[in-house]
């Protein structure tokens, strides 16, 4: 994983709740025995019109929006399945951090095994960030991992949380499977005390 | 004093191995459930840190998403077996080949496809007797919930942390909260286990339950059977939870006994006694409480783009005009935009293209025998397409030993092998631009049951009824005819 330290990005706005597994990367492109290809997927159904061209009012496709390596998207962003095949499409495609005001449980979890950051903020900023970033689609954002900040064009800083476990294994790129590895011993005592 | 614990702290705190301040705790898994779509990189993971599967003997594979339900089983004359498979799909011929693959190189038990016990993995662990109370049950999928039924604490993982498991038997896993949901009344005919669900993620949202386990309470959960109690906690996940769980009793016990994974004899009564210490104590607390009255409930059907947009079958689809929170109402917007419906309207009536039964939801034998009785002498509409997908080889052999399927298919239904079928579409089963679909399954996202597909959830009884009539119904009308 690669690690994770500060972010300047702009960053590109999808202003919908409740964006679920199946936009992020619908069932079709889950039959892949790896990780690549993911990023042609992502919200294909939302990017893609009838027949198979981009859509261009959708904010993937714009010009605007190139190079953006932070997602900006309403309430509740990533529920639905289980798969994993979000995060590895959105990285796939470029993106390294999601800023929303929240965030489905599986998806945050395995965001943070891939090294793409979830940033949950209030209400307001995410207002905030939507109407800047709809004035002025180049606006830029700073991310600060370890600080746990995110600064706005104006200076201003917005903390966002993150357990220390997940974020000292981002900030070092580190795989949170080595951590589990290294308690083998204890596993064989719970075993053994527990009869399994 | 010993304080007054809930069913899901007891399982938790039973299975926590290490518990350092500043990280996760670190749980112990007792099952572990596999298929081929989430599993294979997790596989890779092992293979490219020369890793081995801890414990093989606590991990049953099975392959179910990317099967064809369209073998050569689905009528009389033909029989189950003869290497009769015809996979169209490169892709997901490959994907299940490396299952096998993967479960012959690390020694995981695999149901696949030509085994009698082969269907949707959250179907056979129950009917195998894996899922037992007490258990932690995970597996790369997110409705792992459904054995929450059972009294274990189960919940869906990513495809990390399957190679997490099968590397070590444990998770790194925060504490989650607890949601106590209380079912109060008793159900009306015609409403079921189904409804209770939609009507719950309704009224909390589709991210109401976020960061919780549910526990499912009150009169209406414990008179629910086994499999009524498996389609509530199924769509746990649907109402953001990351588990659900109804606490053991008498019903569950029943269920499981003589299951071929469950234990005998001495064991039997040892294990029963522990399981009747699991149910939450007198008095326990819990972070979030929700009462839900069912005796005015009437059978529920989603007019929209998620499960939270759900409503009572009589009531009109809601206008967003009407929406004081903008971003609800632009997502509420969409959402009618997508399914191309009119605001102030109700769903009664609407044409049906599509009739889906099956699914982890409602493909059990009891919601089989329900949509069977209801369509029994009657016929689909010839507008409408109707599919039956059994959620496991056992289902549907039970089925077929009690003649459903005749009764389906003289209705002119599809009658179908195991799988998850059109619920995700990946299998060639789904929907064409534009459709709808009456379906038992749980999601209705956007393109979910095939691209451009638009569904509407509902139990197997209104799914029938509308098969039946061509248009949404409610089942109750037809029941009392």
């Amino acid at each position: 994983m690669e690690p994770f330290t500060t972010l300047t990005s702009k960053y590109m706005p999808l202003p919908y709740n409740d964006v679920d597994t199946d936009q992020i990367i619908p069932a079709s492109y889950l039959k892949v025995t790896n990780k690549d290809g993911l990023a042609e997927g992502l919200f294909s159904r939302w990017r893609y019109q009838s027949d198979g061209s981009p859509d261009p009012e959708f904010a993937l496709n714009k010009s605007d929006h190139a190079g953006a390596r932070i997602l900006l998207a309403g309430d509740n962003f990533g529920c639905g399945s289980s798969r994993e095949h979000a995060p590895w499409a959105l990285m796939g495609y470029g993106f390294r951090a999601v800023i929303s005001t929240s965030f489905a449980d599986i998806f945050r979890n395995n965001a943070l095994k891939n090294g793409l950051l979830p940033v949950a903020v209030d209400a307001q900023t995410y207002r905030q960030l939507l109407s800047l970033v709809e004035e002025e689609p180049e606006t830029a954002v700073t991310i600060n991992l370890a600080a746990q900040t995110l600064t706005l064009p104006d200076g201003r800083a917005v903390s966002f949380p993150i357990d220390a476990f997940s974020k000292t294994c981002m900030l070092q790129g580190v795989d949170q499977l080595g951590y589990l590895l290294k308690q083998s011993d204890k596993v064989l005592a719970y075993e053994k005390a527990a009869g399994k | 004093m010993s304080q007054a614990k809930t069913l899901f702290d007891k399982i938790w705190e039973s299975h926590v191995v290490v518990n350092e301040p500043g990280s996760p705790s670190v749980l112990y898994i007792d099952l572990h459930l596999v298929h081929e779509v989430t599993s294979p990189q997790a596989f890779s993971g092992l293979r490219q840190k020369g890793l081995r599967v801890r414990r093989p003997d606590r991990t049953v594979a099975t392959m179910d998403h990317g099967i064809p339900t369209r073998n050569l089983v689905n009528s009389d004359q033909l029989s189950v077996n003869g290497g009769q498979w015809v996979i169209q799909d490169a892709m997901a011929a490959k994907q299940l080949k490396q299952l096998e693959t993967n479960c012959r190189d690390f020694d995981v038990p695999l149901y696949g496809m030509d085994s009698p016990n082969r269907g949707i993995v959250h179907v056979i662990g129950p009917e195998l007797g894996l899922t037992q109370p007490g258990k932690t049950i995970v597996c790369g999928d997110s409705h792992t919930s459904t054995h929450g039924a059972f009294g274990a604490l189960a919940f869906g993982i990513g495809t990390s942390e399957v190679e997490h498991v099968l590397a070590t038997q444990t998770l790194l896993q925060y504490r989650p909260k607890t949601y106590r949901v209380n079912f109060a009344g008793a159900l009306p005919p015609g409403v079921t286990a189904k409804d209770m669900i939609l009507a719950l993620i309704a009224k909390i949202g589709v991210g109401g339950g976020t960061g919780h386990v549910f526990e499912y309470t009150g009169t209406a959960v414990s008179q629910l059977s086994m499999e009524g109690r498996m389609t509530l906690c199924n769509m746990s996940i649907e109402g953001g939870g990351r588990a659900g769980m109804v606490a053991p009793d008498d019903t569950t016990f029943e269920y499981i006994a003589g299951r071929e994974f469950v234990p005998k004899g001495a064991a039997w009564e040892q294990a029963i006694a522990q399981w009747r210490a699991l149910p939450s104590d007198e008095g326990a607390a819990y972070d979030k409480e929700v009462t839900i009255g069912v005796d005015e409930l009437e059978p529920m059907i989603t007019y929209g783009t998620n499960p939270g947009m759900g409503m009572g079958i009589s009531t009109a689809v809601p206008d967003p005009a009407a929406e004081a929170d903008l971003s609800k109402r632009a997502s509420l917007q969409k959402a009618l935009d997508y399914m191309n419906l009119p605001p102030g309207k109700p769903l009664l009536g609407h044409p049906v293209d599509v009739v889906f039964v099956g699914s982890c939801t409602n493909s059990r034998i009891s919601d089989l025998r329900q949509a069977a009785a209801l369509i029994d002498g009657r016929k689909v509409a010839a507008s409408t397409r109707m599919l039956v997908v059994p959620g496991s080889e056992e289902v549907r052999r039970q089925a077929e030993a009690e003649g459903l399927h005749h009764i389906f298919m003289a209705a002119g239904a599809e009658w179908r092998s195991a799988g998850c079928s059109m619920c995700i579409a990946m299998n060639g089963d789904q929907l064409q631009p534009g459709q709808y679909a009456v379906s038992t399954s749980n999601r209705n996202f956007e393109g979910r049951q095939g691209a451009g597909g638009r569904t509407f959830l509902a139990s197997p009884l209104t799914a029938v009824a509308s098969a039946v009539h061509g248009q949404v119904t409610d089942p109750r009308v037809m029941m009392s005819q």
